[in-house]
């Protein structure tokens, strides 16, 4: 198995709180590592060291993905907004400076648009398309230049039932197809548990990981927040 | 009226700042920056009052006042929830000093005029030649950086996660827009510059859904405005910046009507 992402005995304190210490993890090609644990736990500090928005204050990580997709919680997308969702997803093509697009862009596009059932609704304007269609358009960007690495950081939170195992499923099938690495930072159990091959729970100060067959779902259960994400999955499946 | 090389020289100046004001204007749109262009022709009154205490020309005065200070609100913007207090801020203080600067100069009321609301009579060759090399200037850099600029104005956390909306990039745009702005300032007068720098990009939201479709219409709808404003004001002998105005808007709402009679 080859090693896209190696972090040894990571941690991340500020000045008036720790957050977490020595995590340690390999990410192999192909992993769909699910980053679970309460608000506040430290999952977003986790994301923003990996991305080196943070510096460590002790461990080191090494990412051997050459390139990467991220996909946010938050978009700052009105109903005015112009672009349709072909040209919205294009806008993550910039590795050339060329102002228009070559064919071999165009292709990638009209793959990507596809892969990610967005064909029929490509000439649509984004501001009017639905949550999920939105959400499908930014993971279409995310993808659009074939990461090795796709980051979604609460990308499901904002989406009804139906939108975010439709979504995932996508983000599964696109995995299997192109060998990608997934990192999913998310507070839904059940979500992690369908589609998640590893897990990194952030609990108390600690990072605990292993294959997501072996997380104990009730060392999360204490959290008021994650009880109610098990409790809505559980009346709606 | 071509027979005039005043009308000529007013048409050749019109088209230019047509031509950059729709280009620029859809990233100002994109950005949400409309304030921001309606600060920079302020301060572009100052620095053009500026200019005329040195005895220099307006035009030098109001992109080096521009240049100056589109960096330094940007470098005071950092933070977005002070924005609009350093944009407020830096706007107040360039009115009175433009009013300080026309002051000390002993210039008439008729430079004031000028100034804020331009004049199609005063343009010369050597004006059109000074805006050609802008307007190049302009467009070129906004041709090479057009996909990291398209990126961060119309998808800015998408682009900051990428790592596609540097810091440089948001310093070039608003150069480019204090550039802009000291071009259109010569026909629409500095306190209408934002009339062309906003409206025609805005109205193109209704018509078009891919950045360059959205140039080509703003372009357009700034054409309209430029050529039919200088033809109704050599007509009539009444103020281009009117006319200019008046089209504008009534395209906006044209663009307004459309989108709604579509969504019906």
């Amino acid at each position: 198995m080859e090693t896209i992402i190696s972090i040894k005995n990571l941690a991340v304190n500020f000045p008036d709180k720790q957050v977490f210490n020595d995590i340690n993890l390999e990410i192999n090609r192909g992993d769909f590592l699910c980053v679970v644990g309460d608000n506040g736990a430290g999952k977003t500090t986790f994301l923003r060291t990996l991305l080196k928005q943070l510096k460590p204050n002790q461990g080191k990580i090494v990412n051997h993905a050459q390139t990467m997709g991220y996909v946010p919680q938050f978009r700052n997308i009105d109903s005015e907004y112009p672009l349709s969702l072909r040209n919205f997803v294009a806008l993550g093509l910039t590795t050339s400076m060329r102002p228009w697009l070559s064919r071999l862009e165009k292709h990638k596009l009209t793959n990507i648009l596809a892969e990610t059932e967005l064909t029929s609704l490509a000439n649509i304007r984004l501001g009017t398309a639905s949550g999920g269609e939105k959400q499908k358009a930014y993971l279409a960007q995310a993808l659009v230049n074939q990461p090795e690495l796709l980051i979604l950081d609460e990308s499901t939170a904002n989406l009804d039932n139906v939108m975010k195992y439709e979504l995932l499923d996508l983000v599964a099938h696109y995995r299997q197809v192109h060998e990608l690495t997934v990192i999913f930072v998310t507070h839904d159990l059940p979500l992690a548990k369908q589609y998640g091959t590893h897990y990194l729970l952030i609990q108390n100060g600690r990072g605990v990981t292993g294959a997501m067959a072996n997380l104990d779902t009730t060392q999360l259960m204490a959290s008021g927040e994650n009880q109610i994400a098990c409790g809505e999955e559980h009346l709606n499946v | 009226m071509f027979e005039f090389e005043f009308m000529r020289n007013a048409f050749m100046a019109g088209t230019l700042i047509a031509i950059v004001s729709g280009f620029v204007g859809v990233f100002v749109v994109a950005r949400q920056l409309s304030f921001l262009s309606h600060t920079l022709s302020e301060i572009g009154f100052a620095g053009a009052a500026f200019g005329l205490f040195l005895g220099w020309s307006p035009l030098l005065g109001m992109l080096l006042f521009t240049v100056i200070s589109s960096m330094a609100i940007g470098g005071l913007s950092l933070k977005e929830a002070r924005r609009e207090a350093a944009t407020s801020s830096i706007s107040a203080l360039a009115i009175g000093l433009g009013i300080l600067f026309l002051s000390l100069s002993n210039k008439n009321a008729s430079y004031a005029t000028n100034i804020l609301f331009g004049s199609v009579l005063g343009i010369s060759q050597q004006d059109i030649q000074r805006m050609i090399m802008l307007a190049l200037a302009v467009l070129v850099i906004m041709l090479v950086s057009y996909r990291k600029m398209k990126f961060s104005s119309f998808d800015s956390i998408g682009a900051k996660v990428s790592g596609m909306a540097s810091w440089n990039i948001t310093i070039i745009f608003l150069i480019i827009v204090a550039l802009s702005v000291s071009i259109a300032a010569q026909v629409v007068g500095s306190l209408l510059i934002f009339i062309l720098l906003t409206i025609p990009a805005a109205a193109a939201k209704y018509f078009a859904k891919s950045t360059s479709g959205l140039i080509c219409w703003a372009v357009v709808f700034a054409l309209i405005g430029v050529w039919c404003g200088l033809a109704l004001s050599y007509w009539t002998n009444l103020p281009v910046s009117f006319f200019i105005a008046a089209i504008e808007a009534a395209l906006y709402f044209i663009g307004i009507s459309w989108n709604k009679l579509q969504n019906n």
